[in-house]
């Protein structure tokens, strides 16, 4: 078995890589430089290095000046602090300001755990997605992220990235590519689609293996980038498919199933259902209990393919 | 300051003064009184020490100039157009659809704006961010950030303080224009901001507090900014919203943002048709 690192560690490998060629390439912390393990980044480039305390507003505003100048800013902190407490700065200095910084949170939805309500964001994808121009992306393992870096540095414009901090489920072999643009059909179906993202892909395919012991066949498509959304490959899918299952670790509410539903309301409208947070606030807990109180387990997926699949018929 | 210099920068700032009040007057209404309060800071800027070239507003090394408050977009634009950065015709764009000339500070669409503002507090920052990168890059331009008093009510301008304090950005002066009121009423009678030259001092940096409308006072707080190695300032400036048109001044806190008749702007502007 391959020696699975965390994400965190390939993306302060990716940004020390990447800085290696582009002077530009900064980072900026809000104090947690130790929870993002960005350390390394520090001792190697101390002068392209900014720590702001906890100020997330300034951190934001900060990177847009810099932006200004040229840098190219990797800020990050807890997804909630990261987006919703300084969700103007980023509207008004990074995005209508047309300025190029990366935004990292992390600890996504129920993967946040332990610290409970206040630190597990099932909205950040929903408001970021609803800033013009912002680029959406959750990357599903070690292998997406470490492709997805020099792009997401390469692409001149603002990013939200959601990432897990730790280790996660490995989907995909090293070495794999992949484009930020396009969604990630992981299996072939005929019968229903699976659109996932994060955490959910690992499910969505326990889900598509006991479909698949029933003779029911799921394709299982890995959607992260939330936005700009792969519009061709979705449509095309569900022309086949003609079903379809939502899978996200988010609140259902302007999330991946309203970002599905509104390329197939347009183009291809088709019964769809949606394993998500049902407008419900987080709660401290581990992954087991958090997965089972917010209805996010494979058996969650089957059980909406199944309903599906008879709203089909 | 020698004589000749002030005479010239009045003439400037009379200028700017008249081409702003052409401005906001050919449109009917706008920010005034908090416009005319900076045009004195934005001439000693524009006309005497900031390093910035119309022909070229897009180099590198220039000199920065941040309007965090950002409704005072008309006194910043006036500044501009006599300096020459876009054609002086376009004053007669202001807020008119599609203009390059939004009431709030717009840096995708006038040619010389270095940053966008318009959501309180956070011009500031990005000022503050402009700093941090001349020094990366070990570059020698200044970064002029001009904030209101009643914008300092906003909590991330006293992060954005507490960092440019600690990180000793002597390449940045942060001005205040200090006219003392806000939409509602008058700053200390809703939450006052002073001492802001105390407060600063505290936040590790170097305060300077003068009249806002004295150009040589300006520039004398300015050099000793430039001259400053390991602070970075912040020029407290007392000025008088609607400072120089005197029926603006008149207004009170109701000059925040009027109605200017076509009588009235033609006359203050010395132009009886066009």
């Amino acid at each position: 078995m391959q020696d699975i690192k965390e994400l965190r560690e390939i993306y302060c490998d990716s940004l020390l890589q990447m800085a290696e060629t582009n002077k530009n390439i900064v980072v900026i912390e809000a104090d947690l430089t130790n929870c993002i393990k960005t350390g390394r980044f520090k001792a190697a480039y101390p002068d392209r290095f900014i720590n702001v305390g906890i100020a997330e507003a300034n951190m934001i505003g900060v990177c847009a000046g810099l932006a200004t100048c040229g840098k190219v800013p990797f800020c990050s902190s807890f997804a909630p602090f990261a987006t919703r407490r300084c969700y103007d700065q980023i509207f008004i200095s990074v995005a209508y300001s047309k300025q190029n910084v990366k935004i990292v949170g992390t600890d996504p939805g129920i993967t946040a755990e332990l610290n409970g309500g206040t630190h597990m964001p099932f909205e950040d994808m929903g408001i970021m997605r609803n800033i013009p121009n912002m680029v959406c992306i959750e990357p599903t393992d070690a292998s997406m992220l470490k492709s997805l870096m020099p792009q997401i540095a390469a692409y001149n414009g603002p990013v939200y990235l959601r990432i897990m901090r730790k280790k996660c489920e490995q989907i995909y072999g090293d070495g794999a590519e992949f484009d930020m643009f396009k969604a990630f059909t992981l299996r072939q179906g005929s019968d229903l689609t699976i659109f996932a993202s994060g955490i959910m892909v690992s499910r969505a395919l326990e889900a598509a293996d006991k479909l698949k012991s029933e003779g029911i066949y799921a394709e299982v498509i890995n959607v992260y980038t939330w936005k700009p959304i792969d519009e061709e490959t979705i449509v095309k899918s569900v022309a086949k498919t003609g079903a379809c299952v939502v899978a996200e670790n988010h609140n259902v509410h302007n999330g991946l199933f309203g970002a599905v539903s509104e390329v197939l309301a347009q183009n291809c409208p088709v019964p769809a259902e949606s394993v998500s947070v049902k407008d419900q606030f987080g709660e401290v807990g581990k992954i087991p209990y958090l997965e089972e109180k917010f209805a996010l387990r494979s058996n969650d997926i089957y059980d909406a393919a199944i309903k599906v699949l008879k709203r089909k018929k | 300051m020698d004589k000749q210099k002030l005479e010239f920068l009045n003439a400037k700032s009379d200028e700017i003064r008249k081409i702003l009040i052409e401005m906001i007057g050919r449109l009917g209404v706008g920010h005034v009184g908090g416009s005319l309060s900076a045009v004195d800071l934005l001439t000693v800027l524009y006309y005497d020490l900031a390093k910035v070239d119309p022909k070229n507003p897009k180099d590198p090394d220039r000199d920065r100039i941040v309007m965090s408050k950002g409704h005072a977009g008309p006194a910043l634009y006036a500044a501009l157009a006599s300096k020459g950065y876009f054609p002086m015709e376009e004053i007669k764009t202001l807020n008119q659809a599609g203009t390059n000339l939004p009431s709030h500070c717009d840096m995708n669409k006038t040619v010389g704006v270095d940053m966008t503002a318009g959501s309180l507090g956070q011009g500031i920052s990005a000022a503050v961010g402009m700093a941090l990168a001349g020094k990366m890059d070990k570059k020698d331009y200044r970064v002029y950030a001009i904030i209101g008093d009643g914008e300092s009510q906003e909590g991330q301008v006293w992060e954005a303080i507490m960092l440019a304090g600690n990180k000793r950005l002597n390449n940045l002066t942060i001005f205040l224009d200090n006219n003392k009121m806000q939409i509602d009423d008058y700053v200390d009678n809703i939450n006052s901001v002073e001492p802001f030259d105390k407060k600063c001092e505290a936040f590790n940096m170097q305060a300077i507090r003068v009249n806002g409308h004295d150009k040589e006072a300006l520039e004398n707080a300015i050099l000793q900014a430039h001259k400053t190695t390991d602070k970075c300032t912040c020029i407290v400036m007392d000025t008088i919203k609607g400072y120089g048109v005197p029926w603006a001044v008149s207004k009170g806190v109701g000059s925040h943002s009027f109605s200017i008749s076509e009588k009235e702007w033609r006359e203050f502007c010395n132009k009886e048709n066009d």
